[in-house]
């Protein structure tokens, strides 16, 4: 393993599989326990740095990094120095001066992870940097399929929705297509990403066309936030089009799977009688989230600094 | 005095043959049954991984055929309860796998293949602590090198071997290499 976890390109097959076995590990010793703690990494200090709003994937990776007995500083941008213009580095060199040894970073900017790992000594989790990577939701995303399925290895998985925002599927394409899964994104044309057609990936436009022969779909949220252009003509038209409702989840086969990463839009691309459906993986992924997420920091922190 | 020589070690003969293990394996079990009397049922025996888990089945199975009761068996992974974490690399994790009816007021035998500075034993204590609140705990070792960093005996011995601290103790399982040996290498002795 690498020092960091920037983007899913720093594992190969190998680490990737550690990580998820890893997690296995944990949830396997943590399984019926009273005391859901580890004593793994006292005294090692892990900084949440939110520059954008996040309820689950900052709860998740303080609770991961709790329950490995680590001392959590969170920070996020409201309420502290950044707003009164501090820059980036100047934020990431005080949490180095208070002695930092991992630090959870997410950013509205691409790539501000990598930035910020080569100011900082310790080591740097990408939490969600723009439109770019989320790796440990990829992690996370990878080992549900795993626990549901029994194995990623020729699964084919569809992508759907508002691909061109989500870091989300950018993740999801690069980790299961290195774990030797076949992806296919469905998406309306405006929200593929330039370039797309070089992605170890099919694309297809026809949801209805791809639903029978998945194994696993993975619906992606419209991020309202950043629908700044006409994407699509109108919510119940791309919801007609590209939402998953209770008759398009009856051309699944009888053990696909239906993903999604939270927060859900119900009624816009998954109706609510899907999500709370038993295909549905929804909940057993956020309480996976915390599991891989104590794997990476484990591997990330657990061992002698190089 | 050894010299040092640029020819190949001969072969060394084992501190324990396959046999030799077998037999070792049957007392301890003789002596547990003994100890444990009348309530094997409470016994539960974990082994710690990698080369303490299949001991431990092995003890359970020769306690099953010399009593007919079947004993609880289960392992503990210890690597995230280790103090020398930072000073060695990180490594994978191994199972930890104890019986549905818990730990809670038995007698708990923790089994390992080699008793040295008394650490994994000390990162076991830990685990269990965590896992529930045996009435006792006991350890049983195959073999006992000494060495000791810690105030930490073994109920149970398969064999004390005097090493010096630059020898290596290799203990082979079948279950995890092949075949059934203990090797002493290295060092002077």
């Amino acid at each position: 393993m690498r020092r960091h976890l920037l983007e899913v390109a720093d594992l190969d097959r190998a680490d990737a599989t550690l990580v998820l076995d890893t997690t296995a590990q944990i949830e396997q010793a943590l399984a019926g326990r009273e005391v859901k703690k580890l004593p793994t990494l006292r005294g090692r200090t892990v900084v949440n740095l939110f520059f954008e709003d996040s309820t689950r994937t900052r709860i998740s990776f303080e609770l991961a990094a709790k329950r490995l007995s680590a001392d959590v500083i969170n920070f996020s941008a409201k309420g502290s120095s950044v707003s009164k213009g501090e820059s980036l580095k100047d934020t990431a060199l005080t949490l180095e001066a208070m002695g930092a040894d991992g630090i959870v970073v997410r950013h509205p900017a691409s790539g501000a992870p990598h930035r910020l790992a080569q100011w900082v000594q310790g080591s740097v989790v990408n939490a969600g940097d723009g439109t770019h990577e989320h790796p440990t939701q990829a992690l996370l995303d990878a080992y549900t399929i795993r626990q549901r399925l029994g194995r990623l290895d020729g699964v084919r998985v569809a992508i759907v929705g508002d691909v061109l925002h989500s870091r989300v599927a950018r993740s999801n394409v690069g980790l299961l297509t290195t774990l030797g899964a076949e992806v296919t994104l469905v998406a309306p044309p405006t929200l593929l990403p330039v370039g797309v057609e070089s992605w170890p990936v099919a694309v297809s436009y026809d949801l209805d066309a791809v639903l029978p022969k998945a194994d696993v779909v993975m619906m992606l949220r419209v991020q309202a936030e950043r629908m700044n252009a006409s994407f699509f003509p109108s919510a119940r038209e791309y919801s007609r089009r590209y939402g998953l409702d209770g008759r398009r989840m009856a051309a699944l086969t009888d053990d696909a799977i239906v993903m999604h990463p939270g927060p859900m839009n119900r009624g816009m691309e998954i109706a609510a009688e899907v999500a709370d459906s038993p295909r549905s993986t929804i909940v057993a992924q956020v309480g996976n989230g915390v599991s891989v997420r104590m794997a990476v920091l484990y591997l990330l922190l657990g061992g002698a600094p190089e | 005095m050894t010299m040092s020589s640029e020819l190949p070690a001969p072969p060394v003969p084992p501190l324990l043959s396959a046999e030799d293990v077998a037999r070792v394996v049957d007392r301890v079990a003789h002596q547990l049954i003994e100890k444990a009397a009348s309530h094997l049922g409470d016994l539960v025996l974990v082994g710690i991984p990698t080369r303490g888990a299949p001991l431990a089945r092995r003890l359970a199975a020769r306690i099953e055929a010399f009593s007919g009761t079947p004993v609880d068996v289960g392992t503990v992974d210890i690597t995230l309860y280790r103090d020398d974490l930072r000073l060695r690399g990180v490594r994978a994790l191994e199972d930890t796998r104890l019986p549905e009816s818990g730990i809670d007021g038995r007698l708990v035998v923790l089994v390992d293949d080699v008793l040295f500075s008394g650490r994994s034993v000390r990162a076991a204590l830990d685990a269990l602590r965590d896992l529930g609140r045996p009435r006792a705990v006991q350890l049983a070792v195959l073999v006992d090198r000494g060495h000791r960093e810690l105030p930490i005996r073994a109920d149970y011995v398969g064999k004390n071997v005097p090493t010096s601290r630059t020898q290596k103790v290799e203990v082979h399982l079948a279950e995890i290499d092949g075949l059934d040996e203990v090797l002493l290498t290295g060092g002077e002795a």
